[in-house]
């Protein structure tokens, strides 16, 4: 069994996939010249704590059934979990190349239809915990053990399917189900505590049976060691809420203090600027 | 001490938990895990009134409770899918054809998840319950959907062949019950498959193409009719989608008139579906489409609603008449 302390080597293996979600996102969208980046900045290291550590994945087989299953709320982040399968052998990478354009199967929310690799597609806000929640149905039915990590946006918590399927995992105790709320803290017209407010979080989803924990989403340490321990707690009867506290546009400073990134498009010179920001950046963490 | 309950009481309530064409989901749901299928089911708190309290009882493992979320119901039963199960949930056509119309476009259509929707209590069926649950745009709005099977079974006999053969069918579906009071219209033995429509004749003054609970009084209204000398033909359409357009085709060329019933307003359904086809493939029938006609239902008991909209057996052949 995996320990629950992160060696150098693994911390960093993850600041640089990490790094590497940030810079394929702005290679593509400088494709599709519009696009979500502070969307994907905000969850680059829940990505790579995920694909490159706590998930049961193969390499290559996107289709195997025991796999553990990724699903996202917010889809308009997809653009980052892209490079990702990709760069997992799921399908070719020249189709990152091609992003958006005409017949393209990437497009700006995950489709499981066209990408192997997507668990479900998404794209319409509230629908991918409930989607969870019936994976862990069906695999109790058939004595299957595998989990299911979904990552919810925090505007996303406006929805109220969300809630009818945070009580129904708890209800039956879906203790493989994970969510994970990429509480960045804003939505497309503003901050989401201006728009509707939806704190206190925690206390929301505890109230409704789950464990809960927060933790700062960027400090992959922490993060990828608490979504150990919790993937490995066999004795937990409840499904587990991590609250991710993460920056919207983390990496790209002015990113980070306008909140009008939600949705844009770089010019190149300005492409140019963010990767070496990101680049500085990671070089000074590590 | 409560006091004992009256034997009428008791029968009022074998009645409603006992309905005969909707004692069949449960059955043939048991009846296919026994055969090895893969299926599981759920509802959203009606599993006295679908009956799917049989099938929880029998396989609870295969079974999910999932209270009153219906539009999680539709999303968890696609996840479900997902994993190699063929889940069946259940819920008033109202709250699954119309309250999770966009889960059910998104999550199980367009993901092309095998999921089976049992809208029951549909049309008017749910009588003076109003218009809250009453579901008389649910078959417009699943025929929207691209790669969504629609079916809308005449009878218990005819729904429990389909489902049989839904086990196994490729795309999703959307059933389309009753209350399960529906009566008889067919014999057990008879066969029926999804997309191929029952002709009962052509008529050469008239042709009915009716779905669900109308195909009992159509078939007798053509009985009526005959018996006056008429020639009156029958197509129970039970499959709205993939419509069978072969068998519109071949009425529209040979009778005067068609004339479509349905539980359902007249805009979006049966008669819709029958209009497409006529207008680009002009014969030499003319259309009269007869259901609900754009408007909320009454508050009756269901008798008395089907009387009042003219979709029992005296209401149909009056409405015929008047074309022939």
């Amino acid at each position: 069994m995996q320990n629950t302390e992160l060696t150098e080597a693994e911390i960093e293996l993850l600041q640089d996939k990490a790094q590497f979600v940030r810079l394929e996102t702005l290679r593509l969208i400088s494709i599709a010249k519009v696009g979500h980046y502070s969307s994907v900045f905000s969850c680059a290291e829940i990505f790579a704590s995920l694909y490159y550590d706590v998930m049961s994945i193969r390499r290559g087989e996107p289709g195997w059934p025991d796999r553990d299953r990724f699903l996202m709320g917010k889809g308009h982040a997809a653009v980052g979990l892209f490079p990702i399968l990709a760069d997992l052998d799921f399908f070719d990478k020249s189709w990152l190349d091609n992003y958006t354009r005409l017949g393209s199967p990437l497009g700006d929310h995950p489709d499981m239809r066209k990408v192997p690799g997507v668990d479900f597609s998404s794209g319409s806000i509230g629908h991918a915990l409930s989607n969870g929640v019936g994976m862990m149905h069906g695999a109790r039915m058939q004595g299957k053990e595998f989990n299911a990590f979904v990552m919810l946006g925090d505007g996303e918590m406006q929805e109220g399917q969300v809630w009818e399927a945070a009580l129904n995992a708890a209800g039956h105790g879906l203790s493989n189900l994970v969510a994970i709320v990429d509480r960045n803290g804003y939505q497309l017209d503003g901050k989401v505590d201006d728009v509707l407010g939806v704190e206190p979080l925690d206390e929301k989803w505890r109230a409704f049976g789950w464990e809960v924990h927060t933790v700062d989403g960027h400090d992959v340490v922490a993060l990828t060691e608490l979504l150990r321990r919790v993937k490995a707690d066999k004795m937990r009867t409840k499904p587990c809420c991590i609250i991710a506290k993460t920056s919207k546009g983390k990496g790209v400073d002015y990113m980070e203090s306008e909140p009008g990134w939600h949705l844009g498009y770089l010019a190149p010179e300005d492409t140019e600027r963010a990767r070496q920001m990101i680049l500085t950046q990671n070089g000074e963490q590590s | 001490m409560s006091a004992p309950i009256s034997k009428e009481s008791w029968q009022y309530r074998e009645m409603n938990t006992r309905a005969p064409s909707l004692s069949v989901l449960s059955d043939t749901l048991i009846e296919l895990a026994e055969a090895g299928h893969p299926v599981a089911a759920g509802t959203a708190d009606l599993q006295y009134s679908n009956g799917l309290v049989g099938f929880a009882q029998r396989y609870p493992d295969r079974f999910v409770q999932f209270g009153i979320s219906e539009q999680n119901m539709v999303s968890a039963a696609a996840g479900m899918a997902t994993t190699g199960l063929v889940p069946y949930v259940a819920t008033f056509a109202s709250f699954l054809g119309l309250l999770a119309c966009e889960q059910i476009r998104m999550d199980i259509a367009y993901c092309a998840q095998p999921v089976r929707l049992i809208g029951h209590h549909t049309g008017i069926s749910l009588g003076f319950y109003g218009t809250s649950h009453h579901a008389t745009e649910d078959i417009s709005t699943m025929r929207a959907i691209a790669d969504l099977t629609v079916i809308s079974p005449a009878d218990g006999a005819q729904f429990a062949q389909l489902l049989r053969e839904s086990a196994t069918y490729p795309e999703p579906i959307y059933f389309r019950i009753g209350r399960g009071h529906d009566p008889a219209v067919y014999d057990p033995q008879e066969e029926f498959r999804i997309g191929k429509a029952k002709v009962h004749g052509i008529g050469d003054d008239i042709t009915i193409i009716a779905c669900g609970y109308a195909v009992h009084g159509a078939k007798a209204a053509k009985e009526a009719l005959e018996a006056k000398g008429h020639s009156v033909g029958l197509i129970d359409m039970h499959t709205v989608k993939p419509l069978d357009e072969d068998a519109v085709r071949q009425a529209a060329e040979r009778s005067k008139v068609i004339l479509t019933v349905e539980e359902h307003n007249i805009l979006g359904g049966l008669g819709s579906a029958v209009a497409e086809i006529m207008a680009e493939n002009p014969g030499k029938a003319r259309l009269k489409r007869h259901g609900i006609m754009d408007e909320y239902s009454l508050i009756a008991p269901p008798t008395h609603l089907y009387k009042h909209y003219k979709l029992d057996a005296a209401g149909i052949e009056e409405v015929a008449a008047a074309l022939i």
